[in-house]
């Protein structure tokens, strides 16, 4: 959940630890996120045709993947972070019944514009299914 | 001729293509469809009131929804209006015509200039950034391509750029090309590698099952010797047998694993080289390092048997002792 607190320029520091957080992946979130983010591969909704595809089940798309990690950033930052960028790396698929977990650390401060950039990365079973970093501007 | 085509690739590297238009307007209902199988709470994206507070007229759309608003949805290609029937994809489509298939996308960057609100119509247009030189990777081979997608609100007064997108695949020739793909149903597991095991060493192994630190001992000699081996090294009897260690010792070295992230273990990973009380020396994986500044030479380590995948037991160490001087002799 999001905190409602705010979440103050002053009172983070260069290292600081984003508490973990835990997504199960489900056959509903791969393809109730691909279809929220109009994504309609069938490789996200159709399992027959993600087996033709090579593959053992439908997987996340990105645009999900990305709405996790503004999750992950937002759910420690609160609702007045302002989010400048998302950057991500993509790795190892998210496949139904894994679990990925997402931590994360504050890799740079910006006093000057009261930015700072988490650096994070979400793991599954099969490695690491999301690295990169994102940048938010702190009250 | 294969550098013919490769000119022809590089000669679109710097291409823009037209606009490609939102189906809908920045929307209420579709954020909050969006919030709601995200798990995202943020009530600036659905309560007009708490977004009117901050320094928004109301609501705004969550900044990783940028990209879904220009997708043409369940249609391929089927853009709205006024969109541009120009394929920004054009350069994958000529690599894919000489023999690389495959495609995988590795990096997706959003950047947003400003918060969206309701009401707002978006359109994106793409410029072809960069073409690699043909690389060969874990996966096969072939080009990484980048495309940067700058997104636009349509205003009368002249639109407003509001973000970018850099997007990179690898359009790639797989190494090993499948004759036919296997219906796998099985998610992968990726498992800790599990050791070797001979009549030299089970004992060792069957040892950590036990919950015992076990170390080789030669009874001719009376020496201990790790790991273990078919001789005792000391007077090169063949007969040999176990103690059972305390599992108390110190780290006499370490490191600490960054990259590459290798699955399944997880990242710092640090390994420590243990001496034993008994005198000697162990690798193990190290537990309970909340940060690696604090291990230090010297310190006092601690076995801890542990079970992966619930099947493999390892002698892990913690730390028992923060206090340890460093460089000790």
């Amino acid at each position: 959940m999001t905190s409602m607190k705010t979440r103050q320029f002053n009172h983070v520091s260069l290292g600081e630890k984003l508490p973990k957080m835990e997504v199960p992946i489900t056959t509903t979130l791969v393809t109730a996120g691909a279809i929220a983010t109009r994504d309609y591969f069938p490789g996200h909704h159709d399992k027959d045709a993600a087996q033709e595809l090579g593959s053992p089940h439908v997987f996340m798309n990105i645009l999900t993947t990305s709405a996790l990690v503004q999750r992950f950033v937002e759910n420690w930052a609160g609702p007045t972070a302002r989010f400048n960028d998302l950057r991500i790396k993509l790795g190892a698929p998210n496949y139904p019944g894994d679990t990925m977990v997402f931590s994360g650390e504050i890799s740079n401060v910006d006093e000057q514009k009261k930015n700072i950039e988490v650096t994070l990365k979400g793991k599954n079973s099969m490695g690491n299914h999301v690295t990169g970093t994102v940048s938010v501007e702190l009250p | 001729m294969a550098s013919e085509w490769l000119s022809e690739l590089k000669a679109m590297v710097g291409q823009e293509y037209g606009r490609v238009y939102a189906w809908d307007k920045v929307n209420a209902p579709m954020v909050r469809q969006w919030c709601e199988v995200m798990g995202i709470d943020n009530p600036l994206y659905t309560d007009e009131e708490y977004a009117k507070k901050a320094e928004f007229d109301g609501l705004v759309a969550p900044p990783a929804m940028l990209q879904a608003w220009c997708l043409e949805g369940l249609h391929q290609n089927n853009y709205p209006p006024g969109s541009t029937n120009e394929n920004p994809y054009g350069a994958l489509k000529l690599i894919e015509s000489k023999g690389y298939p495959a495609v995988v996308a590795v990096n997706s960057e959003l950047s947003f200039d400003r918060y969206i609100t309701m009401g707002e119509k978006l359109y994106y247009t793409t410029r072809l950034n960069e073409v690699g030189d043909e690389k060969t990777t874990a996966l096969g081979t072939g080009f990484f391509v980048t495309l940067v997608m700058s997104f636009f609100s349509e205003k009368e007064a002249g639109d407003e750029k509001v973000g970018e997108l850099l997007f990179r695949v690898f359009k790639f020739k797989p190494h090993q090309q499948p004759e036919k793909v296997e219906a796998t149903t099985e998610v992968p597991i990726i498992k800790r590698p599990k050791p070797g095991i001979s009549d030299d060493t089970r004992f060792f192994w069957d040892g950590c099952e036990a919950g015992e630190l076990r170390i080789q001992h030669c009874p001719s000699c009376d020496q201990l010797q790790h790991p273990p081996a078919p001789v005792c090294i000391h007077c090169h009897a063949l007969e040999l047998d176990y103690k059972v260690a305390t599992g108390a010792g110190e780290l006499y070295s370490f490191v600490v694993m960054h990259y590459p992230e290798v699955p399944p273990f997880d990242y710092p990973n640090p390994i420590g080289l243990i001496q034993l009380d008994e005198g000697v020396r162990m690798p193990a994986g190290l537990v309970g390092v909340d940060n690696r500044d604090d291990l230090k030479i010297g310190q006092r380590v601690k076995v801890e048997f542990q079970t992966f995948d619930d099947e493999l037991t390892l002698p892990m160490f913690r730390i028992v002792d923060s206090n340890a001087t460093q460089g000790r002799e």
